[in-house]
């Protein structure tokens, strides 16, 4: 296929090739690490400060604003002059905090980001860890992150971060299932849970078409959950601002606060990758069956784009949630979870395994 | 049953409400040539701001550095907030007569709420609205403005 010359395997073997030639394995393997750590660090700082960027732009537009015009063109460089502050700010640690705690769950939450990023397909052949329960992994792992929410309301010693952390306990311990479960749902219909191989199934289409009614709502239930699991508006109530001043980061300040930020927009970014791999197809291109003309100019786009342009796509409709609902409140947080949200999971998960069955779905 | 066909359409009704919303900012979003705010003005020169804009009180003086202003201090009175200051003197006339004139009229700008009573209540007219906007400064005593111009005299023909 057309699309398949933009793959990145040549690449990343002649590197390894190359390496291997000039310098012992182990030197090979340390290089690489080094080299990948290095790009995910950079990709993660640049694309989360772009994030930021972006929300603050969409957010104005959806409220008759202008948004950051002043510092660079549109206000471009608004995040970089932020980020350079945060970096110069002094650290302040209040004087009753549990100290070792207090300064491990920064750590924590900015962890989970690098954990979960390491096994997104971002186009052919880029993907760094391609485990056989590539899917199972990033919901383990993405529930760390709550230890390290958890630890910093707990070590704080303030009453609004202790509140804050609890709540978004509660609120991610229940979220987790409704993540789980429509993951599960699409699991049933691929077969695997290997990574690379459901982007693979979506050649000849995208999950969401391929699974008939039980994969769009699937798909929905997972944006609504996953919205709830990145702590992000209306389910913010764990750092609701008018209640909470910033629930479980109240109590820091510089660069620890900034990972704290740096983490929630890059856990955006995964729920957005992780929807786009798990039902949009991932880096594939769009195609309509039948249209060959159509196929051939969509497969000229690069699977990079294919996959960027999906997860703005879904960014971009979780900041319009953000700027549209109004922040619930935890008793109706969990009434939506535990209600309506698993009760339609489940039903969809038979409804899944039925069509599954029968073999409807391809 | 019933209560099933209750949760359904609650659902149902629920999404569609969420729906609505998004509709509404979704027109926000799109029509980004209906926002309410605009960029601070760059173009200071060609700038042209409403009639009615109230950037700071002035006394106008013609070229003969005469303004309208008896020192009434009715300007004074109508302030809400005591941002007007009038200083008075007598002076005795050509023809012999006691006279009081304006000697200082303080405006504290730092205090001023922009309410425009003292424009609208002034009997002579000796005191606008001007249009500049950019007040900030580094020292609060350059917020305080005496507004007629030293060796300022009264025109003729204003109504005592």
């Amino acid at each position: 296929m057309a699309f398949e010359k933009y793959d990145f395997t040549p690449l990343t073997q002649s590197i390894h090739q190359g390496l291997l030639e000039n310098v012992s394995p182990l030197m090979t393997m340390i290089i690489e690490w080094t080299i990948i750590g290095l790009l995910y660090l950079v990709f993660v700082a640049v694309f989360g400060l772009f994030l930021v960027y972006a929300e603050r732009k969409v957010c104005a537009a959806f409220q008759q604003r202008l948004g950051p015009m002043r510092v660079g063109p549109w206000g471009l460089l608004q995040t970089i002059a932020d980020f350079i502050k945060l970096l110069m700010k002094e650290l302040i640690q209040p004087k009753s905090v549990d100290s070792f705690l207090y300064n491990l769950a920064p750590f924590v939450v900015i962890i989970v980001p690098f954990l979960t990023i390491s096994v997104l397909p971002f186009a052919p052949g880029l993907q760094s860890l391609d485990f056989d329960i590539g899917v199972f992994f990033v919901t383990a792992v993405s529930s760390v992150g709550v230890i390290g929410v958890l630890l910093a309301g707990w070590a704080s010693n303030n009453k609004y971060s202790l509140i804050g952390g609890m709540r978004s306990g509660a609120q991610i311990v229940s979220y987790e299932l409704s993540v789980g479960m429509s993951l599960i749902t699409m699991i049933i219909l691929a077969g695997t849970m290997q990574i690379s191989e459901i982007v693979e199934l979506q050649r000849n289409g995208w999950f969401i078409f391929k699974g008939h009614i039980p994969a769009v709502i699937a798909f929905f239930v997972f944006v609504i959950a996953g919205t709830a699991e990145t702590n992000r508006g209306p389910f913010d109530l764990a750092e609701a601002e008018s209640e909470l001043t910033a629930g479980f980061h109240t109590e820091y300040s510089g660069i620890k606060f900034a990972f704290f930020f740096l983490a929630e927009y890059i856990n955006l970014f995964i729920v957005s990758a992780m929807a786009v791999t798990v039902f949009l197809g991932g880096w594939m291109p769009f195609h309509v069956g039948g249209w060959d003309g159509f196929n051939a100019i969509m497969d000229l786009i690069p699977g990079l784009v294919w996959f960027f342009a999906k997860v703005l796509g879904i960014i971009f409709l979780i900041m319009w949630f953000k700027w549209t609902f109004p922040r619930l409140r935890i008793d109706q947080i969990l009434t939506l979870e535990w209600k309506y949200l698993l009760p339609i999971n489940l039903f969809n998960i038979l409804l899944m395994a039925f069509i599954v069955l029968m073999g409807w779905h391809w | 049953m019933k209560s099933f066909f209750n949760y359904i359409s609650e659902i149902l009704r629920g999404i569609w409400t969420l729906l609505v919303g998004m509709r509404v900012t979704a027109k926000y979003f799109f029509t980004p040539w209906r926002n309410v705010t605009q960029q601070y003005p760059e173009n200071r020169e060609k700038l042209v701001l409403a009639d009615r804009f109230r950037g700071e009180v002035v006394m106008p003086h013609n070229e003969n550095n005469e303004h309208a202003c008896t020192g009434c201090g009715i300007c004074e009175l109508n302030c809400p907030n005591g941002s007007i200051e009038i200083i008075s003197k007598s002076i005795v006339t050509e023809e012999g007569k006691k006279k009081r004139i304006i000697d200082q009229h303080i405006y504290h700008l730092g205090m001023c709420t922009f309410c425009n009573l003292c424009v609208k209540t002034c009997p002579s007219d000796a005191i606008v609205m001007a249009q500049t906007f950019e007040h900030a400064h580094w020292d609060r005593a350059s917020l305080t403005k005496i507004l007629n111009k030293p060796g300022s005299k009264i025109m003729d023909g204003v109504k005592e």
